[in-house]
């Protein structure tokens, strides 16, 4: 049988993929950022998963405009990284899990959530930046992904309580699915940040850490989070922590916080990072 | 059975300084998008930087929407519909950093902006809701 054995949590700021792509993770801006993903990096090398369901938001470069899905699950074998505007990054191709993915699909529609497939589609920084920042810079990723896109940019979006749902929902279609597969969720996106306005460069470090206080043991005092109080504590795009919470619940009742990071800033935003082993 | 709305809708515009990207501002920005999208090719970005205004009028934007995008009036083109995840390919296209790019709206410079961010970013206090601020503030 396949099981969720952790979860990452991370932040998927562009900046930090340049970084990498750059070779200026060393940098005194960039080397604080960095230290904070030794330790994943070590861990994650005797805790590679067969499969990572990365859920994360796309940032306009493969939906959003003639189509906005609130959950979309990508079906292709294969997708390239995205060329957002300065060419695409020089990473490996990401591959999918295609029967995971489908069986995922398909009880997740049973569980109503009447999720989007996505035949073809490039993944932009919110999937490769987590990935470079767990796994480095190997030529292919060292295991399977499957691509999960939540509207996080465009109201209405879905609210935390709905993805705590789908997490759970999640939880429950790979643990019926027959191949024995260790897999790995991770949670992308946020801190605290607002990229437009007069409010540009909110951060809220109260506000993030409470979170991170709370996702670990007390997570069901998150999900009653309103989109309204993202906005207001988090700012217009501090709002993808909800993606946080699919991750969360799709560990089940009891992890253990092996790994947790916060730093400001990286470019506009406040950095998060936190890596839970399920115990349940 | 509709279940109830946590909060009022009215409520999304209270946020200073904010516009929270609806499904009516994504309408109105639709054109503007398709022409941001497009730069994520690199023969789209040399056909715009050869000549913008041509490039630009191959779509179906406004013309308030066009000027602005002349001016690289991030301010303006979110008021007139845009969202920062399209119209950073703009940013991208003219090799700004998306944190140059954001400050330009902060009314700081973007050395300023750098700084407080290194600072350790903006403070939301007083910023929750346009009932925190001074009479005058209010927009």
């Amino acid at each position: 049988m396949a099981r969720i054995t952790a979860g990452i949590g991370t932040s998927h700021v562009p900046a930090i993929g340049a970084a990498i792509d750059n070779g200026r993770t060393g940098d005194t801006y960039w080397a604080p950022v960095f230290e904070g993903y030794e330790f994943v990096k070590g861990w994650i090398k005797d805790n590679t998963p067969d499969v990572v369901i990365l859920v994360f938001n796309d940032h306009a470069s493969a939906l959003m405009l003639d189509i906005v899905p609130t959950f979309a699950i990508g079906f292709a074998e294969e997708f390239l990284p995205a060329d957002e505007g300065w060419g695409r990054r020089p990473v490996p191709t990401v591959y999918n899990h295609n029967d995971l993915a489908a069986h995922v699909a398909e009880q997740l529609v049973i569980d109503e959530f009447d999720i989007t497939i996505i035949n073809e589609m490039d993944v932009d920084h919110g999937c490769t930046v987590p990935l470079s920042l767990v796994f480095g810079q190997p030529t292919e990723w060292p295991c399977k992904v499957i691509p999960l896109a939540v509207n996080v940019t465009q109201f209405p979006t879905p609210s935390g309580e709905r993805c705590w749902k789908l997490g759970e929902a999640i939880r429950n279609a790979v643990k019926t699915f027959p191949e024995d597969l260790n897999v790995q969720i991770w949670g992308t996106g946020g801190m605290s940040h607002q990229l437009q306005g007069t409010r540009a460069g909110l951060i809220n470090a109260e506000f993030d850490n409470r979170f991170l206080d709370l996702l670990a043991h007390e997570p069901e005092e998150l999900a009653t989070l309103t989109r309204l109080d993202y906005l207001r504590e988090a700012g217009s795009e501090g709002i993808e922590l909800i993606m946080w919470l699919i991750m969360r619940a799709a560990l089940g009742y009891g992890v253990e916080e092996l790994h947790r990071f916060y730093r400001v800033p990286a470019s506009n935003t406040a950095v998060g990072h936190v890596v839970y082993e399920a115990r349940s | 059975m509709t279940r109830a709305r946590l909060y009022s809708l009215e409520e999304l515009e209270d946020i200073p300084g904010t516009l929270v990207f609806t499904a009516r501002r994504s309408r109105q920005g639709y054109h503007l998008h398709k022409f941001c999208m497009s730069l994520m090719q690199e023969d789209n970005r040399t056909a715009f930087r050869a000549d913008e205004r041509a490039y630009l009028d191959r779509y179906k934007m406004t013309e308030e929407q066009k000027l602005a995008v002349l001016a690289r009036d991030l301010t303006r083109l979110i008021e007139l519909g845009g969202n920062m995840y399209f119209l950073v390919k703009i940013a991208s296209t003219d090799g700004w950093s998306a944190q140059k790019a954001v400050s330009s709206m902060s009314g700081m410079s973007a050395e300023e902006y750098g700084q407080m961010m290194i600072d350790g970013g903006r403070s939301p206090d007083g910023l929750r809701s346009k009932r925190d601020q001074p009479k005058e503030d209010r927009h």
